[in-house]
């Protein structure tokens, strides 16, 4: 197999000192066996391949993206900052062009964060890939950013945060809500109003295996890519689609995740989950690294691997086969439906519950989308959760429309403390993060 | 007695009471190694009595030059690689067998090897006259039973075999790939080296230990040492760093550089002690296990050749021949210095008449040409200094205790050695913002660093309680643990059987200077519940010397 060979970045952070809790997946012994795999195949003696020790991230950089209640340092820790400041390490090293592209190998996760972080869920307390993009777009311009989610578990913190941006694109690929966490992701999840077809949802039957994903990724994703013409694909790369994750129960392989990651050529690639740690980890990882560096991963596999025990029933072909012609007809159709769905109004609202498994709390939030058609839209955030505290927050939208930003502003300086504990303005433009 | 076999000098200095008695220096015999060892000696022990020798230390070129110049064995190598990295990329020679088997990360047999097929390739190495014969498997540090199957099968076709985990402990397969074929493909012109020198100290009437230097600046008992002679390679570099070590008696973070003809090596001392290459000493293009002082050399010397193009000037990274103050066909940076009177060696008309065409082509005065040329010689050298320390902050941790506490360096001091060093050091350390120091016997730190280098040895222990095992990566042993083992337990094993080793490779009982570099521990979880514990422990007897010398 003669390829081209790439100048990759490894930014592998397993903080082998850091756990949610001694026995949870998100534990110090999770990325120990990838860390021997990756040591002992000598990866990082390829010139192509260059290892890149993490930064730190910030909480200005945290605060750009979320809204952190009550504030921020009360819900991370510093591995969150490490593993972000590795998502941004990995894209520095490609926006300089030192790299062509580049993996964050880091834990802990971020995929499920959404805007408002109240704590932790699904094992995610800050949206690492979030926070890069947004570092990149205030450091390097404003960028068309497609972010490719092939976690196991619906991206849906991603989702949520670019909800209403028309200028990133979020397409998950995952096991159907109705048989996984966290219970979302199917196809009329589509993007807020301004940003209709910005978010594609991709849900897969349990036990699909290399074929449907493979097929997904020609028919769907890759079209789509094509024609949202993104500056920056980013691999939101979990590996618990993988045959032998036991949280899940899809049947990826070490192989196809190569394949994938060879065909997507992110940019960037940043770990998500994935729990397999023995016999899925350290191939899957192995897979990656050389795909991304063009080199040649097809003798890449699990000592284990047994294709005809995972290959996936012919029925599941054909409904994979069908729903890729259904999503792809609704992207086609993206710009219909903004007429049909959302007619004259002004404004849209949407009520979401969210559930923080990890630390147990219930939150009520309500989103409000000024309808626009000249940026993302204003959004403002009302807040309730049982720990007691009421928020509202504004969020002015990147490369926002005078009319967004001048009435953002206004509810901002109009909203008293009287009903919220605390009143928070994010303006993505200019950077500014403003509490009282 | 310590002696370093360079490439251009052979050097040997006596040391009694930790004080420079004699130092000798003869031109090295490229050709016969031992000739340069025989006058050296010839000179420094004339008039002494070997019999009050304590012990002899000897660095040499023989492993080093053996691998550059293409005089090594041709190898039979059989690799267990298994599913990962693809054999193409694995190929080291035209001689390589790929057979299938597998061990996994944590040292457990997924796929046996086939006796029959390995009983061929034995067969097939004998029919192709292959003496020598090296095994490597994937993973063979945390289970070697795989490499130890295959030499039994194969011992009878060739002379001499060499198994992949007992080069080092550390992962990474086509380094052990690569270190075990080196060690292979040297292994007789080492081992007659060794007769030779042995007998030559016999001769001399020599009868104490003698040691020969390894990459990393420690010694190893030169009987011990016929079956690793690949560790005694790049030790001239390491001779001199440990030299440097032996006549300061800074703790602060500090610089080395040797400023030799032809390159300069740089070393970086933080808080006094010589730092170590993280997974091996690169020799030649092959990456390997090797364990071995971190040096980085660089092509600028005083011999470089000085360049003009398109009006620049270009430094090395060739050395054509001596400075044209010394009959050498271009002008060096050595001819530059002589011009600018920083050093009254040579002749000074033919160094001027060597920058005379190039300060026509700068458009300049001779002497405005000597100083570029000698100004940009010290900028390429502290640049790469600068460069050096950034890359050793910058090297990846996988902890979050290490991200934070982000340790800088900050060298307080300059330690200069090699031919160049008096001309150099004062702008150097100008330039590099710290004060300069040249030990008083420069000239010979290679052979002191050799004469008060201790022995040296590492020890990798991972102790599995799920499996009940624990590995002993340079050994190749597998012992059972019981389900309480703990931490404790593993350090102590792999303290004790450091000792145990550093002493069979000569080590003196009071130079034990045992560290642990590597401790820890993870909770093994299945399902919901630990099952067990994945101990790593890692210790070394650090590198350093009997004694420091006394001034």
């Amino acid at each position: 197999m003669l390829k081209k060979e790439r100048k990759t970045g490894l930014i592998f952070f397993p903080a082998f000192d850091w756990a949610i809790s001694p026995t949870h997946p998100e534990r110090e012994e999770r990325l120990l066996y990838t860390q021997d795999q990756v040591f002992e195949e000598g990866l990082l003696d390829f010139d192509s391949i260059i290892e890149f020790k993490p930064g730190l991230a910030t909480v200005g950089d945290v605060n750009r993206v979320h809204i952190c209640v009550p504030d921020t340092r009360s819900v991370i820790t510093e591995s969150h900052l490490v593993s972000a400041g590795g998502a941004i390490t990995a894209a520095e090293k490609v926006m300089k062009r030192e790299v062509d592209n580049a993996f964050a190998l880091v834990r802990p996760p971020g995929h499920h964060a959404m805007l408002v972080v109240r704590g932790a869920r699904g094992f995610c307390n800050v949206n690492i890939e979030a926070i890069m993009v947004e570092y990149i777009r205030k450091h390097y311009g404003p960028r068309r950013v497609a972010i490719v989610d092939t976690d196991c578990h619906h991206g849906d913190g991603t989702q949520d945060i670019y909800w209403n941006d028309p200028n990133t694109l979020c397409i998950s690929i995952h096991q159907d809500g109705r048989t996984l966490y966290p219970g979302t992701g199917f196809h009329r999840e589509f993007g807020g109003p301004n940003a209709l077809g910005a978010t594609i949802n991709i849900p897969l039957p349990p036990r699909t295996s290399d074929e449907g994903f493979l097929y997904i990724l020609d028919h769907v994703i890759l079209p789509i890519l094509d024609e949202f013409k993104p500056d920056l694909v980013i691999n939101s790369a979990g590996q618990d689609n993988h045959y032998s994750d036991p949280i899940t129960d899809m049947c990826f392989t070490a192989q196809g995740y190569a394949l994938l990651n060879d065909r997507l050529s992110p940019h960037i690639a940043v770990l998500e989950g994935g729990y397999s740690i023995e016999k899925a980890l350290p191939y899957v990882n192995v897979g990656i690294i050389l795909a991304m560096a063009g080199l040649d991963y097809s003798n890449v596999r699990e000592p284990d691997y047994d294709p005809l025990t995972i290959r996936q029933s012919d029925e599941i072909s054909r409904y994979v086969e069908k729903e890729a012609a259904e999503i792809y007809t609704l992207w086609e159709k993206r710009g219909l439906m903004r007429e049909k769905l959302i007619g004259n109004v002004e404004y849209v609202r949407r009520k979401k519950p969210v559930y923080y498994d990890t630390d147990g709390i219930s939150e009520q939030q309500e989103e409000t989308v000024r309808v626009c058609t000249d940026c993302g839209g204003l959004v403002t955030i009302a807040s309730a959760a049982d720990t007691g505290n009421r928020i509202f927050a504004v969020i002015i939208p990147g490369q926002s429309c005078p009319a967004c930003r001048a009435k953002g502003e206004e509810i901002y300086t109009e909203t008293g403390k009287d009903k919220y504990n605390y009143v928070y303005l994010q303006d993505r433009e200019r950077d500014i993060f403003l509490v009282k | 007695m310590g002696i370093d076999v360079g490439g251009t000098h052979t050097d040997a200095v006596l040391i009694e009471d930790l004080r420079i008695k004699k130092k000798a220096k003869v031109i090295t015999n490229e050709r016969d190694l031992l000739d340069s060892l025989w006058r050296v000696t010839d000179d420094l022990l004339r008039e002494e009595n070997p019999e009050r020798l304590e012990r002899v230390v000897l660095s040499t070129t023989i492993s080093t030059n053996a691998i550059v110049q293409g005089k090594t064995d041709r190898v039979g190598m059989i690799l267990v690689s298994g599913p990962g990295l693809s054999p193409s990329l694995l190929r080291i020679n035209e001689d390589c067998h790929f057979i299938p088997g597998y061990v996994n990360h944590r040292g457990m047999e997924i796929a046996g090897i086939d006796r029959d097929n390995v009983s061929r390739i034995g067969e097939r190495f004998q029919r192709d006259g292959i003496d020598h014969c090296g095994i490597v498997g994937k993973f063979s540090i945390r289970n070697p039973q795989q490499e130890i199957e295959i030499r039994e099968t194969i011992a009878t076709h060739v002379r001499h075999v060499s198994l992949g985990h007992r080069m080092a402990g550390r992962l990474n397969f086509p380094r052990r790939i690569a270190t075990t074929f080196l060690n292979e493909a040297i292994r007789e012109i080492y081992t007659n080296f060794v007769k030779q020198v042995l007998d030559l100290m016999h001769l001399r009437n020599v009868s104490v230990p003698i040691y020969i230097l390894k990459a990393d600046g420690g010694t190893i008992d030169i009987a011990q040492s016929g079956e690793f002679p690949v560790q005694t390679i790049l030790s001239g570099p390491a001779a001199s760093i440990m030299g440097i070590l032996s006549m300061v008696e800074s703790r602060d973070d500090a610089i080395a550089l040797d400023i030799g003809g032809t390159t300069t090596d740089i070393a970086v001392f933080a808080g006094g002690v010589p730092l170590l290459e993280a997974v091996g000493v690169t020799i030649f293009g092959h990456k390997t296990l090797v364990r071995g002082l971190r040096i980085r050399s660089i092509g600028v010397g005083g011999d470089s050749r000085v360049r003009c193009e398109d009006g620049r000037i270009v430094i090395g990274p060739e050395r054509e021949g001596p400075a044209a103050a010394f009959g050498g066909p271009f002008p060096t940076p050595t001819d530059a210095m002589i011009v600018l009177g920083l050093t009254s060696i040579g002749e000074r008309e033919r160094a001027k008449g060597a920058l005379l065409p190039l300060s026509r082509h700068m458009q300049c005065s001779v002497l405005e040409a000597a100083k570029t040329i000698f100004e940009q010689t010290c900028e390429k050298i502290a640049s790469a200094c600068l460069d050096e320390m950034e890359a050793i902050v910058n090297r990846p941790v996988y902890t979050i205790h290490e991200i934070l506490e982000d340790r800088r360096l900050e060298p307080k001091i300059l330690y200069v050695v090699g031919g160049s060093a008096r001309p150099m050091a004062f702008r150097l350390g100008e330039m590099l913002g710290c004060p300069v120091y040249i030990p008083e016997h420069a000239e010979v730190a290679n052979a002191i660093g050799a004469a008060l280098a201790r022995t040296t040895a590492e020890m990798t222990i991972l102790a599995d309680t799920e499996q009940g095992t624990l590995t002993i990566g340079e050994e190749g042993d597998r012992i059972v643990i019981p389900p309480q083992f703990t931490r404790e337990d593993a350090i102590g094993i792999a303290k004790e059987k450091l000792r145990e080793r550093a002493i069979k490779m000569g080590a003196k009982e009071e130079d034990l200077e045992i560290e642990v570099t590597e401790d820890q521990e993870f909770n093994m979880v299945r399902g919901f519940y630990t099952t067990g514990k994945n101990i790593r422990v890692r210790a070394q007897v650090k590198p350093g010397l009997i004694a420091s010398l006394r001034t």
